[in-house]
């Protein structure tokens, strides 16, 4: 998995469980170094995915922050008190 | 930030930064608009906020990043980080770039637009990529770049990168478990013409630090294996890889498994654009069509850097220096001979960068295309073989492939399976990658909600 080098200091949320990530650190980032496996699941099969490039390309890291959903977590920097979920297949339009 | 502005320069990895730098030290108004938190792109990203000791474990190479970056801050250029650029519209007078910050839009306009765009990760598109706990190298690399580390990580692929990341792995206290050299069996002799070439300007530079990499892992006890048929294997995350080696198939336990082939450029932007675009066989991607001065085919937009084609941070801040001096020109800061004596230098001085490439770029060339089964767009789950399926049954090209199957039309909009799409097309039908072409990209290039754009107008006073 992976092991952080420094401190976590800013608190937030990820389906609900506490969540810790270093200032600066971006969503994606912090939930994988906390052990996170996976954070969404895709629309077509419904199978599990995480974070591929890291770098805004791939779009496997979307998640639901703060009420939006579709959100690359790897582009948005985590702010104290974040409510972040994970972004569930397609969307039930019914 | 309203007016018209002499550049608007989009990215701040090496060429953006460069390009902004040269202008706006020589009086130039200058925007710099990127996405990531801070600057430096990818390659020199974290850099500014990185303790020392931990620079110096990345290497040398990533430490120089650091006089760049306080150069592009110290030169005046207006800054713009968090800035997810969605639409660049050419004009006769002058171009509209269109940008969300914190979720709120608004446009610009330049005399000039750098796409400094930067490159992305080639696809590797082998059995399983799609389990979590699958990376490319970069995005690894990334996390090291935030101070995470990846634990149980075997790293499996081609090119400069595997050994980079193996070394800065290994320096950082996280030794991987393997490294999985997946270069092609033929490639050293194909590769071997070019190297009398590559010896010249800094090629030898740069061969000397892949074998001191080498060197590095050989003695801090890193296994390093030729590989072929690598296979991720898992059910809700990646377990183990399984690889063919010495003619036995073996399986190395992990937790991470970060692949690489090689980098190609992001062109998504300069696609939208309407750029003309032509493929590079020797780098095995689309690249946009530049003069020497990084003006492609779109009149006052330039690409400067990786998205030009692939040359590394070095080059690319070279030719965002080339690309700013022309900008000063287009913008009447300076004249022709007035560009050429900022250029010049600069122009030497990539020369001596890129010739190691050709070499490189045969060494490290990926082997043939997925077989069948495997994803190739991620985001709508469509397989290899369904893109040849379609092919037999009359698409003519990526974009009605698209028709077809959804390929490409995804949340990622076809960045990742875009380049694999029309190769598999390409094969199929028979006909050359300048033939096929490439999905037609459009705004906005990133989603934004309906509301931003609806509320999107004119810059306000800030």
């Amino acid at each position: 998995m992976f092991r952080r080098f420094d401190a976590a200091s800013v608190a937030f949320t990820f389906e609900g469980m506490p969540v810790m990530a270093a200032a600066g650190e971006t969503v994606a980032a912090a939930l994988l170094a906390a052990g996170v496996r996976s954070v969404r699941t895709t629309a077509v099969s419904g199978s599990a995915r995480a974070p591929w490039c890291m770098m805004g390309v791939c779009f496997d890291c979307l998640v639901e922050i703060d009420g939006v959903a579709n959100r690359q977590g790897c582009m948005v920097v985590v702010s104290p008190g974040m409510v972040v979920r994970r972004q569930v297949g397609a969307k039930d339009l019914g | 930030m309203s007016g018209v502005f002499d550049a608007v320069i989009i990215g701040a990895g090496p060429a953006g930064m460069a390009a902004g730098a040269v202008m706006a030290e020589r009086g130039a108004r200058v925007l710099v608009l990127d996405e990531q938190a801070a600057p430096g792109g990818q390659i020199y990203r974290g850099i500014e906020a990185m303790p020392a000791a931990r620079v110096a474990a990345m290497g040398a190479d990533y430490a120089a990043g650091a006089a760049l970056v306080a150069r592009f801050r110290a030169s005046g250029a207006e800054y713009r980080p968090g800035a997810m650029v969605w639409q660049v519209v050419p004009g006769e007078e002058g171009h509209e770039v269109w940008f969300s910050i914190a979720g709120k839009s608004r446009c610009v306009v330049g005399k000039s637009v750098l796409v400094a765009a930067g490159a992305m990760e080639r696809p590797v598109p082998v059995p399983g990529w799609t389990l979590p706990g699958v990376m490319g190298a970069g995005a690894v690399q990334v996390l090291l770049k935030a101070g995470i580390g990846a634990e149980r990580l075997v790293i499996a692929g081609a090119g400069p990168l595997v050994l980079l990341l193996a070394a800065q792995c290994l320096a950082l206290g996280v030794r991987p478990l393997a490294v999985l050299d997946t270069t092609p069996a033929g490639n050293f002799a194909a590769a071997l013409p070019l190297l009398p070439g590559a010896v010249r300007g800094r090629g030898l530079g740069y061969l000397w630090k892949g074998l001191l990499l080498q060197a590095r892992l050989r003695f801090g006890g890193v296994r390093v294996v030729r590989v072929t048929d690598v296979v991720l294997e898992g059910a809700e995350a990646v377990r183990a890889v399984s690889f063919r080696a010495g003619g036995q198939v073996q399986r190395i336990e992990a937790d991470i498994v970060a692949l690489h082939e090689g980098v190609i450029p992001a062109q998504q932007m300069t696609r939208a654009l309407g750029c003309a675009h032509k493929w590079d066989e020797g780098q095995r991607c689309f690249r946009p069509v530049l003069d020497g001065f990084g003006n492609t085919s779109v009149h006052g937009v330039l690409v400067a850097g990786d998205g030009g084609g692939i040359g590394g941070a070095r080059a690319a801040a070279q030719a965002g220096v080339v690309a700013g001096a022309e900008m000063l020109r287009r913008a009447g800061r300076v004249d022709g001979v007035g560009r050429d004596a900022v250029a010049g230098p600069a122009l030497r001085d990539l020369a001596a960068e890129v010739a190691v490439r050709p070499f490189l770029d045969r060494l490290f060339r990926p082997a043939g295309l997925p077989g069948d089964e495997v994803v190739v767009c991620r985001c709508e789950e469509v397989t290899a073989g369904d893109i040849r399926a379609a092919a037999a049954q009359g698409a003519q090209g990526p974009n009605q492939a698209k028709a077809f199957l959804r390929t490409g039309m995804g949340a990622c909009q076809g960045r990742i399976c875009g380049p694999m799409v029309s190769e598999i097309m390409a094969g199929a039908r028979g006909v050359s990658m300048d033939e096929i072409g490439y999905y037609r990209i459009r705004a906005p290039l990133k989603p934004i909600t309906v509301g931003e754009l609806a509320a999107a107008g004119d810059d306000g006073d800030d």
